[in-house]
């Protein structure tokens, strides 16, 4: 099968990639890219498991053809904050129980990212609606609402530069 | 998935001129919510994939002189978004109704339309008319608990899985399709067909043609709308009957009512004497309920699915008298 070349910009950082055009982009993230934060839960858009943000919207990439996102601002649970810190939506889940397994961790980070990005008071409906395309078997939720809770404190504390984009992060390192 | 060939085309011309005029040769690609689950599955094996993103002239929302204009590519979170729709709840709540943000943000009004059913024979590759190696009908005999109650008298047994069609139709909209000889406009009512053959589908589209426009009427101020829709889990799942309304209420008394079902049959279900029962008179919640009654009268339902004649009956009941409140 011809493959194509495609330009994604990834959590900051410009790079090339050849895929075939019936590769997913969730696969050329953890394949071609080694970005094995996105999981693969459902396989079929009903877990959120494989959230990325596409241009600042959080988007799954299990159903997202990569050859689609040519051009596009892509951020994933890697590109939060630069490694050996944490977003402080990463500290409200890690100090607040949100994660147990883990596997539906960086979606709901992801979501809860993006929530924050648009909405920095969220009510809990709001929270609650936010996240309602991520699936979690191992918390029953209240963790996960407490942890956006906490995560709010924090981002309020946080200046809004270090933390706010994906860039800024990268550039810091 | 199967390989196929990508094409990203800039402009419509350009786009037909990539699809085949036989049906499952060439796919188109929007939101890809659905598509890729159904290539996936390979239920869907296109060896060509045109994807309708950067076509601009498809994108956005505008206002005509007769009402509004939404473009294929506008996806479903825009279209809550977008204030010029705050008249419309019957639509906006649909929208609101596909229980994922995640797939709003991604999904299309177009991709929503041609969406295929979620018949869960056809999407295991028993065909979109669910029959055995022998030609016998697989769904009356088997598990048909979210197939059809009205429209069943075979050989189709799914349901329209769009979430649009009813509130659209119930407000009368109009679509305009792209063909390799021009365009053509059509009510959304006629848009969706039972279909009788396999190898047909369930909307009135060729293979070779793309959905462009949908154009929604001018709200008149006396108009009154809802959708009521019921679902077995608050997110992430599908309706199991829903009902959209849009009525003229003048002084105190119903005009022009129409109700439309959706996901109790295999396309948008017009309860047309239900609607016509309503003419006249002042919508009490008496008149909502033998509405919901008449607009389920012909319902014939399978072993497994007697429950969503109450569903349907209800919700229609719902929808009145939230549209007589003037919400949703
Ligand atoms: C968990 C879950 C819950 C959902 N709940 C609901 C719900 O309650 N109600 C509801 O209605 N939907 C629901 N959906 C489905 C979702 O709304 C649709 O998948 C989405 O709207 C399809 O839009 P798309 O742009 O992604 O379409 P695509 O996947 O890109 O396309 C879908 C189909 O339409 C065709 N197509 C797309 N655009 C055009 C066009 N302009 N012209 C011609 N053909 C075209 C494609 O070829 C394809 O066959 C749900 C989905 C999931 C996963
Ligand atoms: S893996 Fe994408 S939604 Fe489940
Ligand atoms: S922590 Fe295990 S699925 Fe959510």
């Amino acid at each position: 099968m011809e493959k194509i070349l495609l330009k994604l910009c990834v959590n900051g950082e410009t790079c090339q990639v050849a895929v075939p055009p019936n590769k997913l982009l969730l696969d050329v993230l953890r394949e071609d890219l080694g970005l094995t934060g996105s999981k693969r839960g459902c396989d079929d858009s009903s877990c959120g498991c494989c959230a990325v943000l596409i241009d600042g919207t959080p988007m799954l990439s299990c159903v997202a053809l990569a050859a689609s996102y040519a051009g596009a601002e892509i951020t994933t649970v890697e590109g939060l904050a630069p490694p050996g810190e944490l977003h402080p939506v990463q500290e409200g889940f890690a100090v607040s129980g949100g994660a147990q397994c883990g596997y539906c961790t960086p979606g709901f980070l992801i979501a809860t990212k993006a929530l924050l990005d648009r909405n920095p008071q969220p009510t809990l409906e709001e929270i609650r609606e936010a996240l309602s395309s991520n699936l979690c078997r191992c918390t029953g939720y209240m963790q996960i609402y407490e942890s956006v809770r906490l995560a709010l404190e924090r981002w309020q504390q946080v200046p809004r530069t270090a933390a706010a984009s994906p860039t800024a992060a990268q550039g810091s390192q | 998935m199967q390989a196929f060939e990508y094409a990203e085309p800039k402009t419509l011309k350009e786009a037909l001129g990539l699809l085949s005029s036989r049906w499952g040769e060439t796919e188109i690609l929007a939101g890809g919510t659905d598509l890729l689950s159904l290539m996936k599955n390979y239920v869907a094996t296109p060896r060509r994939v045109v994807n309708l993103k950067s076509i601009a002239e498809l994108r956005g929302v505008a206002e005509t002189s007769e009402g509004l204009r939404i473009g294929a590519l506008t996806t479903v979170q825009e279209l809550l978004e977008d204030r010029r729709l705050a008249r419309f709840p019957a639509l906006t709540a649909a929208a609101q109704g596909i229980t994922s943000p995640q797939i709003r943000n991604m999904g299309t009004i177009g991709g929503d339309l041609c969406q295929r059913p979620r018949c869960w024979y056809f999407r295991n590759g028993f065909g979109l008319l669910a029959r055995d190696a022998q030609g016998r009908a697989l769904v009356p005999e088997g598990d048909n608990r979210y197939h059809a109650i009205l429209g069943n008298d075979g050989p189709a047994y799914f349901v329209s899985a769009s979430s649009f069609g009813p509130p659209l139709i119930a407000l009368g909209a109009r679509v305009r399709i792209a063909g390799p000889n021009g365009t053509r406009e059509m009510p959304l009512s006629e848009f969706f067909v039972i279909p009788k053959n396999e190898g047909e589908r369930e909307i009135a589209l060729h293979p070779n043609e793309i959905l462009t426009d949908v154009f929604l009427p001018a709200a008149a101020s006396e108009l009154r709308n809802a959708t009521y829709e019921v679902r077995q889990r608050e997110f992430l799942d599908w309706p199991l009957a829903t009902a959209s309304v849009a009525l003229e209420l003048r002084e105190g008394t119903v005009r022009r009512a129409s109700i439309v079902l959706g996901h109790v049959a295999p396309i948008p279900w017009q309860a047309g004497a239900a609607a016509a029962l309503l003419d006249g008179k002042a919508l009490t919640e008496d008149l909502a309920d033998q509405a919901g009654e008449q607009a389920v009268a012909a319902a014939k339902p399978l072993s497994k699915n007697r429950y969503k004649v109450q569903l349907a009956r209800v919700a229609v009941k719902r929808a009145l008298l939230a549209a007589a409140q003037g919400g949703a």
